[in-house]
């Protein structure tokens, strides 16, 4: 049997563990995006805040991802066994990207634009709703971009910690040590992550042609 | 209108950008900040919207000193015109207009109106308003510039070298066409400018800054005859120039 005919037999499996994979993923992106961009933003006024605020985001990124799994297990509330652990590590993996870009993303707006802006009379809100974020705007989905395909390949690790989706057929086929089991696994995972970057990629350029000029 | 009383200013640490800076400028008048680079034109601009804070002395404006008026407040009620122009790329033209109209809350009509009577009052052709402004030349973008300073009709314009990234074709153009809309509208204007014959062109007066202070305080015409040695030098080096542009011309042509 073939890859290709063990996926059409196993189709509802895998159909079912892609949708898992897809929930874990997007939940945690919605969290790490809730979190970074309003966060990215405070950091662009208070410049204290900002060596401390990337600096930790940048630890925990360098902490290895089964190892921060293992890490929130016996942390109450939000660790345990299943979903919540996995998104809880995917959401903290999504952060630095999204928040160095929403930062970054800020200060590179050209400052003639903002001077301009404050001599007319902008208050800091306006500032931002009609300066800052539509310029901005095009680097903060390119970190998005970069934390969804980060996020697509830590949560194939997700399995181990209980959470499913397509890391269960990666596990399940490296312990059966069959190799059709893996691919069934590490196939829709793969275009996964190769489609979330073609479409925010998309995304990203067609904004980048809205500001451009 | 504006009153500057010993006003100075100097970055923390720094040294004094200007300093004892005393003058007036009157309801309707074209006061120019002359100057070389590095003068403290600018940041006396500055002082005036706000945007810096005098570190000496009292700056009012109608009456208030800056630092006892709400800066939104303040700024709304002043049209401010930069060189680099700094419309919103990702907005139209008219957007980029209305926009002060727009966040004091001006219903959609009114706004619409109003940019359709700015766009005629600056010398752009209607169908201009719905492109972007990379889609403009350099001298419709400064036009849209200064149609949106004049957007809220505020009392005080402030303009920092607003013809300077211009052509000098261009650049003759808008310093006519604003002659010819002070006359019309008697804003209060300051206008920054390194430019001593387009300072002769607008001004009603001429305030000649040099390393942070105010060296002279003329109208146009008795700036030619001033006396004073810093005057002098900077009128004769506009004469300079020009006698050297010609001598140059001659000498590529033989």
């Amino acid at each position: 049997m073939t890859v290709l005919d063990f996926m059409r037999q196993s189709a509802p499996e895998i159909l079912g563990l892609t949708l898992e994979h897809v929930g874990l993923v997007a939940l945690a992106m919605g969290i790490a995006i809730a979190i970074g961009v309003p966060l990215g933003i405070v950091l662009t006024r208070r410049a204290g805040l900002r060596r401390w605020a990337l600096g930790c985001a940048n630890v925990i990124q360098t902490v290895p991802s089964l190892a921060l799994f293992g890490f929130l297990i016996p942390v109450p509330l939000i660790g345990g066994i299943g979903n919540r652990t996995a998104i809880v590590a995917l959401a903290l993996y999504a952060l630095l990207p999204i928040l160095r870009n929403t930062y970054v993303g800020i200060r590179g707006v050209d400052p003639a634009l903002v001077e301009a802006a404050r001599g007319m009379g902008m208050t800091d809100r306006q500032l931002l709703r009609w300066v800052e974020l539509p310029l901005a705007l095009s680097v903060i989905v390119a970190g998005i971009r970069v934390s969804t395909v980060i996020s697509i390949g830590i949560a194939t690790i997700a399995a181990a910690v209980g959470a499913g989706g397509l890391g269960t057929y990666i596990f399940r086929g490296l312990s059966m040590v069959n190799n059709q089991v893996i691919l069934a696994g590490a196939v829709p995972a793969a275009l996964l992550a190769i489609a979330a970057d073609v479409s925010l990629g998309w995304a990203e350029r067609r904004l980048r042609a809205r500001c451009g000029g | 209108m504006i009153e500057f009383r010993g006003v100075g200013f100097a970055l923390p640490g720094g040294p004094e950008l200007v300093r004892d800076l005393s003058f007036e400028v009157g309801r309707g008048e074209t006061l120019v900040l002359l100057g070389r680079s590095g003068s403290g034109k600018t940041t006396t601009l500055k002082l005036i919207n706000r945007l810096l804070e005098p570190t000496a002395g009292e700056l009012k404006v109608e009456g208030r000193p800056t630092t006892a008026w709400d800066p939104i407040r303040l700024r709304r009620r002043i049209g401010y015109v930069i060189q680099e122009i700094g419309l919103l790329p990702h907005l139209s033209v008219a957007v980029n207009i209305g926009l002060v109209p727009h966040l004091e809350g001006w219903e959609r009509e009114r706004v619409r109106g109003r940019v359709q009577e700015l766009m005629a009052l600056v010398g752009l052709e209607p169908e201009l308003a719905r492109r972007r402004p990379h889609q403009l030349s350099g001298g419709q973008r400064q036009r849209v510039g200064v149609a949106r300073a004049l957007a809220a009709d505020p009392p005080l314009l402030l303009l920092d070298e607003p013809f300077g990234a211009l052509d000098p074709i261009t650049r003759a153009e808008l310093q006519s066409e604003f002659k010819a809309l002070q006359q019309r509208l008697h804003k209060t204007a300051v206008f920054v400018t390194h430019d001593v014959r387009e300072a002769l062109r607008v001004a009603s007066r001429i305030a000649l800054l040099s390393a942070g202070r105010l060296v002279a305080l003329h109208p146009p015409a008795e700036l030619l005859r001033a006396t004073d040695p810093e005057v002098a030098a900077f009128v004769s080096s506009l004469q300079t120039s020009e006698a050297e542009t010609s001598r140059d011309a001659h000498r590529n042509e033989t």
